[in-house]
């Protein structure tokens, strides 16, 4: 299984170098991205079983030991959403290659290669074991998603991108600083080194290098006050673009602080935590309730649900993190879910503003539906996933006694529901618009409609699968806080 | 080596946050050789090279530092790279090298101080907001337009 681990990474990569060669030759694009991006996930899903039955793997790059070289570690967080992610990412390659011929379409020669680095990026940063590939993890993650944001050059794009290359790479170079800070105070930058060497700082030393890497990913993961560039550059993209980053980048970055801050112990940050997630959620949503297009009601509703991962994640009790793992298990497929569903609005209207479209609810039964189901999983009603993690945030926080950070957060929720509410009675209901622009062929709704199905049919799965999903979360969790799995696993 | 990273960083930090693309990528510059600089010295004091007359050293320099630096830097020279085509093309697009306002969020902030304005007990003068001058996308805060231009 070990090779298993590297293949995940590599693949996606020398796929993309493939896929460059044959840029013009849309056949040959087409099938090798599909084949590497199913045979990532197909690898992933393995790898996820053979966690789960046997615990975590380890593989040391070039048989460097642990301490020097470059280590890749799977145990069953980085598992379960390895596989989440290049799923998603499966479906929305999918969705791009039906959108290919309507005008609204990006430019699939660039597409598909990136997006293949992209799921190389997404691979490495969940797997990797130490801090200095994380970086670099990252940083093919953001190149991945400049070109992708950026490639179509208009004018709005350039200067949204100007905007999200300019903050990222501040954020990335603030984490290059991170790591000059953390070898000068430990002397590794292995990450299960680290969980042991870190907690044996002195207390404002840990507090120091917390607050630095809780900017770092913090930004990433766009949490309070660090995330006005997110609904500010994520609209202006195609759709099947912002379907990927809205479901992906920020949800790495909350991965990443889950990791980092339960590996170095940093429970005195958790006050903290929760006074951020609380306002993140806050003015996330009262963002989306200003806002009158698509796209940017639902870039917001991207800040305002991380609040509800940095909350469990702030708790740091197994039900609170086991809960945040849970949420990020439901809201990766549901962001990118919704996000195609107002890709299918666009491609049909030809805008996403609310006031410019209507009646879809009468015009476009099947998109109505493909929306409804996400839309009521974000604002968390029962039977769908959005409930369950939910519910175990809302379950851990009352048991945790932090009744404030539970009632912000269902207020939070019935903003949600609210702001939905008004994405339906805008776009849904009212007098039957005409669309703006041609009708696109057949063939290319049905794959994008077929797409989003299946991606709904996802949705619908983490649901279904609530229990064992939750049996994991809570393993995951235990293991997380616990740290000694992890540590021993890396070390030996 | 300190003093040069906190230095780097300053000059950086400040050069980011103007408004001229040209500083930002400057900035972006020097901020970036200051993180490599702060590798660096996390990797302690300098030491003797690793070989000298055909036999090996001990108290060599650590190489792992060397190592991240030299990573680093082929990633910033990159995206340094990456941001001047950005800006170029910005600049054939506006003709301008500043960064621009969010037209949208313009839009939606200046509907609600309209809506605000209008709920106010200034009902008497609402005459004057109604003519759509929020969609302009001409901000009032590009006055630094006439300092930063080539």
């Amino acid at each position: 299984m070990t090779s298993v681990l590297g293949l995940v990474a590599v693949l996606p990569l020398l796929a993309a170098a493939i896929v460059l060669g044959f840029r013009s030759r849309a056949t040959v694009r087409d099938v090798v991205t599909l084949v590497a991006l199913a045979t990532t996930t197909g690898l992933s899903a393995a790898l996820l079983v053979a966690v789960d039955r046997d615990g975590t793997v380890v593989l040391s790059v070039g048989g460097w030991a642990p301490e020097l070289g470059i280590v890749l570690v799977a145990d069953l967080f980085a598992a379960l959403i390895l596989l989440v992610s290049t799923a998603t990412i499966l479906v929305v390659e999918l969705f791009a290659i039906g959108q290919r011929r309507t005008p609204s379409s990006a430019d699939p020669s660039v597409v598909a290669p990136m997006l293949l680095v992209l799921t190389g990026g997404v691979s490495l940063a969940i797997l990797t074991g130490d801090l200095f590939t994380l970086f670099v993890a990252f940083e093919l993650i953001l190149v991945a998603s400049y070109v992708l944001l950026t490639h179509q050059g208009r004018e709005a794009q350039v200067r949204a991108g100007m905007t999200y290359v300019v903050i990222n790479l501040f954020a990335s170079t603030l984490f290059l600083f991170g790591v000059a800070i953390v070898y000068a105070a430990t002397g590794t930058v292995n990450m299960a080194l680290l969980a042991e060497r870190i907690p044996e700082l002195p207390a404002a030393t840990q507090v120091g290098i917390g607050l630095w890497f809780l900017v770092v990913f913090g930004t990433k993961a766009a949490i309070f006050p660090l995330f006005s560039w997110l609904p500010d550059s994520y609209p202006t993209a195609p759709t099947t673009i912002t379907a990927v980053f809205a479901g992906l980048l920020t949800k790495i970055g909350v991965y990443v602080l889950i990791r980092f801050f339960t590996l170095m112990e940093l429970d005195a940050l958790g006050p903290l935590l929760l006074v951020i997630s609380g306002l993140t959620m806050i003015i996330g949503v009262a963002g989306a309730l200003a806002q009158d297009d698509v796209k940017r009601i639902l870039s917001f509703h991207v800040v305002s649900q991380i609040g509800y991962m940095i909350m469990g994640l702030g708790f740091f009790t197994v039900a609170g993190v086991a809960g945040a793992v849970l949420f990020l298990v439901h809201q990766i497929p549901v962001k990118t879910v919704m996000f195609l569903a107002g890709g299918l609005i666009e491609d049909d209207q030809g805008t996403s503003a609310l006031n410019k479209v209507g009646g879809l609810a009468t015009s476009k039964p099947v998109i109505a539906v493909l929306f409804a189901a996400p839309a009521l999983s974000l604002a968390g009603l029962p039977p769908f996933s959005g409930f369950v993690a939910k519910l175990a945030l809302v379950d851990a926080g009352i048991a945790t006694g932090a009744y404030v950070i539970v009632a912000v957060s269902l207020v939070g929720s019935i903003l949600t529901l609210l702001s939905m509410t008004k994405i339906w009675m805008g776009a849904f209901w009212g007098d039957v618009t005409p669309p703006a622009v041609p009708a696109s062929s057949r063939r290319s709704v049905t794959v994008m409609q077929s797409a989003t199905m299946i991606a709904v049919a996802g949705t619908i799965a983490v649901a279904v699968m609530a229990g064992p999903l939750w049996r994991m979360s809570e393993q995951i969790g235990g293991d997380l806080l616990a740290r000694a799995p992890y540590v021993t696993a890396v070390l030996g | 080596m300190i003093l040069a990273v906190a230095g780097l960083a300053a000059a950086g930090t400040f050069l980011v946050t103007s408004r001229s693309l040209s500083r930002v990528v400057l900035g972006f510059a020097m901020f970036g050789h200051a993180a490599v600089l702060a590798l660096l010295a996390s990797g302690g004091p300098a030491g003797d090279p690793p070989i000298v007359d055909g036999a090996m050293r001990d108290d060599t320099a650590n190489p792992l530092p060397q190592a991240l630096s030299l990573t680093a830097i082929v990633i910033s020279f990159g995206l340094t790279l990456y941001v001047l085509a950005l800006a170029r093309r910005q600049q054939q697009l506006t003709g301008e090298d500043l960064v621009e306002d969010d037209v949208e969020d313009r839009r939606v902030a200046a509907s609600v101080e309209r809506h605000l304005e209008h709920t106010d007990e200034t009902r008497a003068i609402e005459t004057h907001h109604e003519d759509g001058s929020g969609l302009d996308n001409q901000p009032a805060d590009r006055r630094d337009a006439g300092e930063t231009s080539p």
